[in-house]
């Protein structure tokens, strides 16, 4: 580990206790999302579209309605109309009305696998063979599937009713549903003055979050139109908050408890099953849980946005970078939103640059809605302008670290969206990678016949949010601390937030028991995304410990009859200044504290935490007769701020590089010219297994992040940003070729070798 | 998914009556790791599933003057965890232990692998290599036919109604006789062939007495690449000859393009398959 700051006396920060939770879960007595059994339960089931583009002329489900154990069909006329209302952050926005069409088709379906109807049966037999028998009357419209086939000229329109916004302008049938652009400089001069412009572009596939457990949805509505729902999610509030939405109910109507997840990725944010069980609930007056299987998940969830690319960068004859160039085209699949301002924040944030203009450009496709996936549209960026620094180096004979740290970003360089960074670390990863045992030592570039290696490197960066968090906390009378939090626990955050209170009050981390609660027992909490929970859950947790500190000042103050500024607190022990006979443990003040038992609570609102950066370094060996790639090496090398619980941290850096190691290679959304995805399975959807991945070696820098008292950084998402590009250039690191598509598979790497002969 | 009646007949005989009775709406169950899987994604609608595992002759590994004989639902492992059966065929083993995971081997058996009649099966090209002849009990009695007139196409094999397979039947050869198997995946398990090829080779005197090659994933069934194969008999196995026959192969791969892999990539790992499997084979008689 590389640290820039003093070595603070932690007692329970940069320890590695067992997590909390890590018992139940490896027992698996944990519940997830589908383990939930309620008396009278029914299960649901939905008829998907089989068209990626259709109008829905007429359903009949009267069949359906007529099987035995079957209780309720429904379609979207049993949900609320919404009007086109903007709402939301940068993670969760969109409009109410495309929220619930995308729950369940209204007048179009926009992509294979797109709800149309429900059924509510006695088992899921019952409901799979239901749904069989619900009729629907389709006009089958050309789907488009890309960037280029959506932005094409007479391209069929996914939203005829509504108005996009392409550089202020209001324009209506198109499927770019925004055109945004920023400017910082003048391009046209730096690119003029320029000793050398290098320009690439990538074409991205889209690419699926691939979390183990596939969604499901349970509801109950009462008598009393309360709707209780259990669902396995990144948000439980934001779950309320679309619930509410999509049914017409006030949020207080709503609550939402949440069970285990089984991974996200960003994927867990969005609402899909849960209003559908909710209104099946309704109509039969009994608990409703609808599930997904895998193919549901591939063709209905929130993927990541594939799309097309193009950097421009100008250097001068010094190699330092005097414009950069970027027009980026993602796929928001059905409904707008493919994160094209994270795209902009992120394309040229590794480097000092003085000029620069950005086209981004949200594309409606025939695809499902896509969702956040780890540091959103951050991945699909980088590979173009890591790609093109790579090649920058080549020409140039750059070192590639020398050139980064020429061109670096560091405090006080202004971004592309206008603020300035704070204290960031990416000058400490680039020299951590300088400094590392792989980056010095050698590859043999022609191990045996047929067989070449290649090595590559290429940063990344994700901003990390802040917002909403709150934390309650409760001194037991055995002198241990109950936690309760609302952010959904999908990276060992129970652990990184115990360990917060659990410093401040100096007792272990096992004395302050974490748990999750529902929305109607914590204040209002944002999703667990955007690296946001162990900084800005944490914080709350710091501060509601530094609270009951203060409580329990208090409760001594009067126990003890003397003023509480003689009073000190350190360790599980309070005592007074003075009088060294007056002195009470944890497990004493809780026992009968005058005025009532030891609470506190407290909730934050928070800017960014101030970005993470990532240094990835790739080796591949590669098979020029099949074209097959292995990663034989691969060191990830990370801004994290402040480890709390280091083992987590590295677990996150190694599952970022898994992830984006997987889009480097093989992973894709194989579909044929109707949209319809080919390999919508774990088969086939060739995701890495851990005989595809190396031990990845992982370097945690430390720079603390100025916003928060223990220097925390998101530390979830930077790691998925450098691998695409770190592939990529490892490649025409061993091959001399420039694949600039993903996934750089074998049939094209061999096709590319032919090529270029 | 539609609910169907399960049998476990003991006897040859009983079971024949079974399929009899329920004709098409029956399959058998073997280690069922393909039937259960199908049926649950609806592939088929069923009244009947058949476990052959509690009939005798399904289940053995038996070792005759001339012949290795497998019953069609002996599980993977059985064969790789049998030295003898690791030392005479490797060839087979290759297959065996590809085959899905350790918990998929403890259940899948070849005859499974061979009946559901993948065009992509990791054991069929073996099976072809080594000349098996197929064992087939039906109402009107057994019959044999050699395995490569298994397959008809995807998914479709040649037994007629009410008809199973009991056991394969391998000859030992007199001579110095190897093979071996090899497929190609872009990952390094859980997956499935997007190219393969087995060959097999006998020696004597310096030159290939007999030799096979078949090929998977390229063609609506497993190829037996008899014209390829017959290049090398009579000669020695040379670099040039080999390639010869490598490249023979590559003209018959007749593949599709489709997730898996393009047509050109097909045939190209096709030719370097076949060199690599039969140089292995060689390493594997010693020549």
């Amino acid at each position: 580990m590389v640290s820039t700051s003093e070595n603070k006396n932690y007692k329970v920060i940069g320890t590695r206790p067992i997590r909390h939770d890590g018992y139940d879960k490896v027992t698996g007595r944990a519940q997830y999302g589908a383990d939930i059994k309620l008396p009278g339960m029914l299960i649901g089931a939905v008829l998907r579209s089989p068209y990626a583009h259709a109008k829905i002329k007429s359903i009949d489900t009267s069949e359906a309605e007529k099987m035995d154990g079957v209780f309720a069909v429904m379609t979207s006329k049993d949900l609320p109309r919404l009007g086109d209302v903007v709402r939301g952050n940068s993670e969760e926005s969109g409009s109410e009305k495309h929220l619930s069409e995308n729950v369940m088709a209204f007048d179009k379906v926009l992509y294979k696998g797109h709800v149309v109807a429900g059924v509510a049966a006695k088992d899921q037999n019952t409901a799979f063979e239901a749904v069989k028998k619900i009729k629907v009357d389709y006009e089958v419209l050309k789907p488009v599937i890309n960037v280029d086939q959506a932005m094409a000229k007479d391209a069929p329109i996914l939203h005829e009713d509504y108005t996009g916004d392409h550089l202020g302008k209001k324009v209506k049938n198109s499927n770019v549903a925004a055109h945004a652009r920023h400017e910082v400089g003048d391009i046209d001069d730096g690119f003029k003055k320029s000793d050398l412009v290098v320009e690439k572009e990538v074409d991205m596939q889209t690419v699926h979050q691939g979390y183990i457990e596939p969604h499901s949805g349970t509801a109950v509505w009462d008598e009393e139109d309360r709707v209780k729902v259990w669902t396995s999610t990144q948000g439980s509030f934001s779950v309320r908050d679309s619930v509410s939405k999509v049914l017409d109910l006030d949020v207080s109507r709503v609550k939402v408890t949440p069970m285990e997840i089984g991974g996200g990725f960003g994927g867990k944010i969005p609402i899909y099953l849960e209003p559908i069980a909710a209104v099946l609930s309704k109509k039969t007056r009994r608990p409703v849980k609808a599930m997904m299987s895998r193919t549901d998940v591939f063709d209905a969830t929130g993927p990541g946005p594939g799309g097309k690319v193009k950097v421009k960068i100008g250097i001068d004859s010094e190699g330092k970078i005097l414009a950069a160039y970027a027009d980026i085209r993602l796929e928001a699949g059905a409904y707008p939103e493919a994160f094209i301002e994270a795209a902009a924040k992120c394309v040229f944030s590794c480097y000092d640059v003085p000029s620069m203009k950005i086209d981004a450009y949200d594309v409606l496709v025939n695809k499902p809605s896509s969702a956040p996936y780890r540091a959103p549209a951050s991945p699909q960026v980088a590979f173009a302008t890591e790609t093109v620094v790579d090649e920058i180096c080549e020409i140039k004979g750059y070192d590639p670290i020398d050139f980064r740290l020429m061109n670096v970003a560091e405090k006080g360089t202004r971004t592309a969206l206008g603020p300035k960074y704070r204290t960031i670390g990416l000058k400490e990863c680039l020299e951590a990678a300088k400094n590392s045992n792989h980056w010095k030592s050698t590859l043999d570039s022609n191990p045996s016949p047929g067989k070449k290696r290649g090595r590559g490197i290429a940063s990344g960066y994700w901003f990390n949010i802040g917002f909403k968090s709150s934390v309650n906390l409760s001194l037991n009378p055995d002198g241990k601390v109950a936690l309760t939090e609302g952010s959904t626990d999908i990276g060992g955050s129970r652990a990184s937030i115990a360990m917060q209170a659990a410093e401040v009050l100096g007792i272990a981390a096992e004395d302050v028991r974490p748990s999750v609660v529902d929305t109607d027992s914590i204040g209002i909490t944002d999703v667990t995304g955007g690296s946001r929970t162990t900084y800005a859950t944490g914080y709350a947790a710091y501060n509601a410990a530094h609270k009951l500190i203060e409580e329990i000042i208090e409760k001594a103050a009067i126990k003890w009859d003397i003023s509480e500024d003689q009073i000190e607190y350190s360790d599980g022990i309070v005592k007074s200044k003075t009088d060294s006979e007056l002195k009470m443990t944890l497990k004493e003040i809780a026992d009968d504290p005058p005025g009532g038992p030891i609470v506190s609570s407290a909730s934050v609102d928070l800017e960014e935490a101030g970005g993470g950066f990532a240094v990835h370094i790739a080796d591949l060996e590669i098979d020029e007769e099949t074209g097959k790639t292995d990663v034989i090496n691969y060191t990830a090398i990370q801004d994290v701020g402040k480890a709390i619980h280091p083992s987590y941290v590295e677990g996150q850096m190694q599952g970022g590089a898994a992830q984006g190691i997987g889009w480097a290679l093989n992973e894709e959304y194989f579909m044929n010219e109707d949209g319809v995805m080919l390999n919508s399975s774990y088969l086939d959807y060739r995701m890495p297994i851990a005989l595809d991945l190396p031990m990845i070696d992982t370097i945690m820098v430390e720079v603390p992040s100025e916003e928060h008292p223990y220097g925390v950084r998101g530390v979830g998402e930077p790691p998925i940003v450098p691998p695409v590009p770190a592939i990529g250039n490892a490649i025409n690191d061993a091959l001399g070729l420039r694949l600039l598509s993903t996934p750089m598979k074998p049939s094209r790497i061999t096709e590319a070798l032919k090529r270029k002969k | 998914m539609h609910p169907f009646n399960y049998y476990a007949p003991e006897t040859i005989e009983e079971a024949t009556e079974i399929l009899k009775k329920y004709g098409d709406r029956a399959k058998c169950l073997a280690g069922g790791t393909d039937v259960l899987v199908q049926a649950r994604g609806e592939k088929f609608e069923l009244d009947a599933i058949v476990d052959v595992k509690k009939i005798p002759q399904l289940t053995k590994l038996e070792w005759t003057d001339s012949h290795l004989i497998i019953g069609a639902a002996t599980p993977c492992h059985v064969l790789y965890e049998d030295p003898k059966v690791c030392e005479v065929f490797p060839g087979i083993i290759d297959s065996a232990f590809l085959i899905g995971g350790i918990q998929i081997q403890s259940r899948a058996s070849l005859g499974g692998n061979l009946c559901n009649a993948s065009p992509s099966a990791d054991a069929i090209c073996s099976l072809i290599v080594h000349e098996t002849t197929c064992e087939i009990a039906g109402p009107k009695g057994t019959r044999e036919i050699p395995v490569e007139d298994m397959c008809t196409g995807p998914g479709k094999n040649a037994l007629e109604s009410g008809e199973f397979l009991v056991s394969l039947k391998m000859p030992l050869k007199k001579g110095k006789f190897s093979a071996s198997y090899e497929r190609f995946i872009p990952r390094n398990e859980m997956d499935i062939a997007v190219a393969a090829v087995a060959s097999s080779l006998e020696l004597s005197n310096g030159k290939v007495s007999s030799c096979r090659v078949a090929l998977a994933a390229v063609g609506p069934t497993p190829i037996f690449a008899k014209e390829a194969s017959e290049l090398l008999v009579g000669k020695e196995p040379t670099d040039e000859n080999i390639k010869k026959v490598s490249e023979k192969a590559k003209d018959i791969a007749s593949p599709i393009a489709d997730m898996r892999g393009t047509v050109e990539h097909r045939k190209d790992l096709i030719e370097v398959l076949t060199r690599r499997t039969i140089s292995k084979a060689l390493e594997r008689v010693g020549g």
